[in-house]
């Protein structure tokens, strides 16, 4: 009984800040402005601009993500090389920026990428001809992977720390060279957080509109946008809670893929 | 951008106002029993807050002050009526919803004598939201005009109408107004039609209009089009007129070796003007009335354009004011280049989704 009682509060707070905000989600999803039942905001995902959004939210989202992986692999093997001590100094080397608003980092990429900016003034002092950076694609895809690559890092990092080196020397002694050794051992080990970090990654880059409104000039039109944009300027709550269901299929997707590979759960963040 | 931190700041110290003038208040509004308070609903920024403590000293009555950020999060509120207002100041096409589902009071004008200060131009302006003037008193007015920087823009191509917009030569050089009605008028206007159509063939015109621009703009955005302009980030953008004063004083203070100049396009423009009202459900009526006159009175208004900086309806205010600021034609353009402009017009909500769907294909193309 008192332990039904401890579980109350998270049973309440699961409640009404989980459960009943989605329901409200799914309810506003499936109905029109008259309340009643339609599957029009579902379908209306496949009118040209609305899946025009998605495709290239997905695009972009699955292009940051190759690239925090890439970056974060080797970073993440230098970091257990470096041992608990100095490793997990370079670690909070790393968080240290998400103690900052997200906004904020985000507004400084605008102000290193501008005309006039940071990178371009190095530029030209070195009388290099200046780059139009901001309002592309690839600013967009930069502030992904700055703002997400953290995600990243962290649980691979906290995979490979479980890694025995007596494996690794094993493989070693048995004649393994480096590149067998990473395809054969490191690699396999490191799934549960890798796949974790994918997602991790993923399904923020997917959903998000501040970055691409602040550093695509909003000329990029992302599914995350779409979203904000029926909430808030549309005020069509229905539409926008339609479209959310569809893109929670594609994080519900992803969620599934952890489970299936991350079944201990070792390649939590933290 | 800058400013917005100031809001905040504002905030707290219009609450020590409010409580200050409260204790003084009470002995002068004895005699009558519901006089002490007017509770006050305006745009962050939208006064000089020495203006509230003198009206507080002059009449008694206490201020409570609350800010909105936009005319949508206003209106819930005053709909809901969870907290009432006794005045408010929205814009035009809003003003105009609020009398269409009947939220507003009529004002009683023998409280307001003041009303004559008011340039009988925005008066007459004001029907096109206030059909009879029964509603509604001009606070502040402006513009939408495009900004140029005069070092990237040569003289023989300086803007003149919207459909320089269109010029390949600005390519990667312009900033447009990142909202539908903003940016629909642009183009509907360059088309000569009305900015508050609601025929789906022009909206449809503007809407192919618009997305033959996009290559060329640079980013869609909005209260950011000041801050790029002074840095140099653009040739050209869209802008509201209010902000004419703080740039020409941000160029010279920065010592920058251009300068910014306005123009209000040949097709004609929105102008806009943000009034009070009284909310139907107000309980301090009377005391509304005495805050909407202390208001217009001349050197009040003046000492709200000085803090305001967007342009003053009150030809008492203007009268006071230096002869330079009076001709400067950013802030106070001439009145016949205001011929063919508009006012903003509540279109509906089914219109509303037209706009909101049309330009959301701009966006997505």
């Amino acid at each position: 009984m008192s332990k039904k009682l401890l579980s109350g509060p998270y049973l309440v707070w699961m409640m009404g800040f989980t459960v009943i905000p989605l329901l409200l989600i799914v309810y506003y999803g499936l109905t029109d402005k008259s309340g009643a039942f339609t599957l029009a905001n579902i379908i209306s995902i496949a009118t040209a601009e609305h899946s025009k959004a998605l495709w290239l939210s997905l695009g972009l989202s699955f292009i940051s993500t190759l690239i925090c992986l890439v970056l974060a692999y080797p970073l993440a093997m230098v970091l257990r090389k470096r041992g608990v001590g100095r490793g997990s100094f370079v670690v909070f080397i790393f968080i240290l920026p998400m103690w900052m608003n997200f906004l904020l980092r985000t507004l400084a990429w605008q102000t290193l990428l501008e005309r006039n900016g940071v990178i371009n003034g190095i530029l030209s002092a070195l009388h290099l001809p200046n780059q139009s950076l901001i309002n592309t694609p690839g600013a967009i895809i930069l502030g992904m992977v700055y703002n997400f690559l953290p995600f990243m890092v962290l649980p691979i990092y906290n995979v490979l720390c479980k890694i025995d080196d007596n494996t690794i020397n094993a493989a070693h002694d048995l004649g393994a060279d480096f590149y067998q050794t990473l395809v054969r051992i490191w690699l396999p080990l490191s799934v549960p957080g890798i796949i974790s970090g994918i997602t991790m990654v993923f399904v923020p880059a997917l959903t998000t509109f501040v970055i691409s409104n602040l550093l695509g000039g909003s000329k990029i039109l992302l599914i995350g946008n779409v979203i904000e944009q029926e909430f808030t300027r549309g005020s069509n709550w229905h539409l926008g809670s339609g479209l959310s269901l569809v893109l929670m299929i594609f994080i519900l997707a992803s969620m599934a893929l952890i489970a299936k590979y991350d079944k201990d759960g070792e390649g939590t963040a933290f | 951008m800058g400013r917005r931190h100031f809001a905040f700041g504002l905030g707290i110290l219009l609450g020590t106002a409010s409580v200050l003038g409260g204790c003084g208040g009470p002995s002068k509004s004895n005699d009558s029993k519901n006089a002490g308070e007017v509770y006050v609903y305006n745009w962050g920024e939208y006064i000089d807050e020495e203006v509230i403590s003198m009206f507080e000293a002059e009449t008694g009555i206490k201020v409570i002050y609350d800010m909105f950020e936009t005319n949508e999060d206003m209106y819930p509120v005053i709909e809901a009526g969870g907290r009432t207002y006794d005045v408010v100041c929205p814009s035009d096409y809003m003003i105009q919803k609020m009398i269409e589902n009947q939220m507003l009071a009529e004002i009683n004008f023998d409280n307001i004598p003041n009303i004559d200060q008011i340039d009988p131009e925005y008066i007459e302006r004001s029907k096109s939201f206030d059909p009879e003037n029964k509603y509604s008193v001009p606070y502040c007015w402006g513009t939408v005009g495009i900004l140029y920087n005069t070092s990237m823009v040569a003289p023989e191509d300086v803007p003149s109408k919207w459909s320089d917009l269109w010029d390949e030569k600005f390519s990667g050089e312009i900033l447009m107004q990142d909202s539908v009605r903003d940016a629909f008028m642009v183009a509907l206007k360059s088309l000569n039609y009305s900015m508050n159509s609601a025929d789906r063939g022009e909206l449809e015109e503007a809407r192919d209009l618009l997305i033959r621009q996009k290559p060329l703009v640079q980013a869609y955005v909005i209260d950011q089009v000041r801050d790029k302009m002074i840095g140099g980030e653009a040739a050209i953008g869209v802008i509201y007129s209010g902000e004419m004063l703080y740039i020409q004083e941000e160029v010279e203070n920065q010592g920058l070796d251009y300068t910014l100049e306005y123009v209000i396009p040949e097709e004609g423009t929105n102008v806009w003007i943000d009034s009070w009202v009284i909310p139907a459900n107000a309980k301090n009526k009377e005391n509304a009335e005495a805050w909407i006159n202390f208001l217009c009175r001349p050197e009040i208004a003046k000492m709200n354009f000085e803090y305001i900086t967007y342009p003053t309806p009150n030809k008492g205010a203007f009268d006071l004011l230096d002869e330079e600021l009076q001709n400067n034609k950013a802030v106070f353009p001439n009145v016949e280049s205001l011929d063919n402009c508009e006012v903003f017009q509540y279109l509906g909500d089914e219109v509303d989704t037209i706009y909101n769907d049309l330009w959301k294909e701009v966006k997505s193309n």
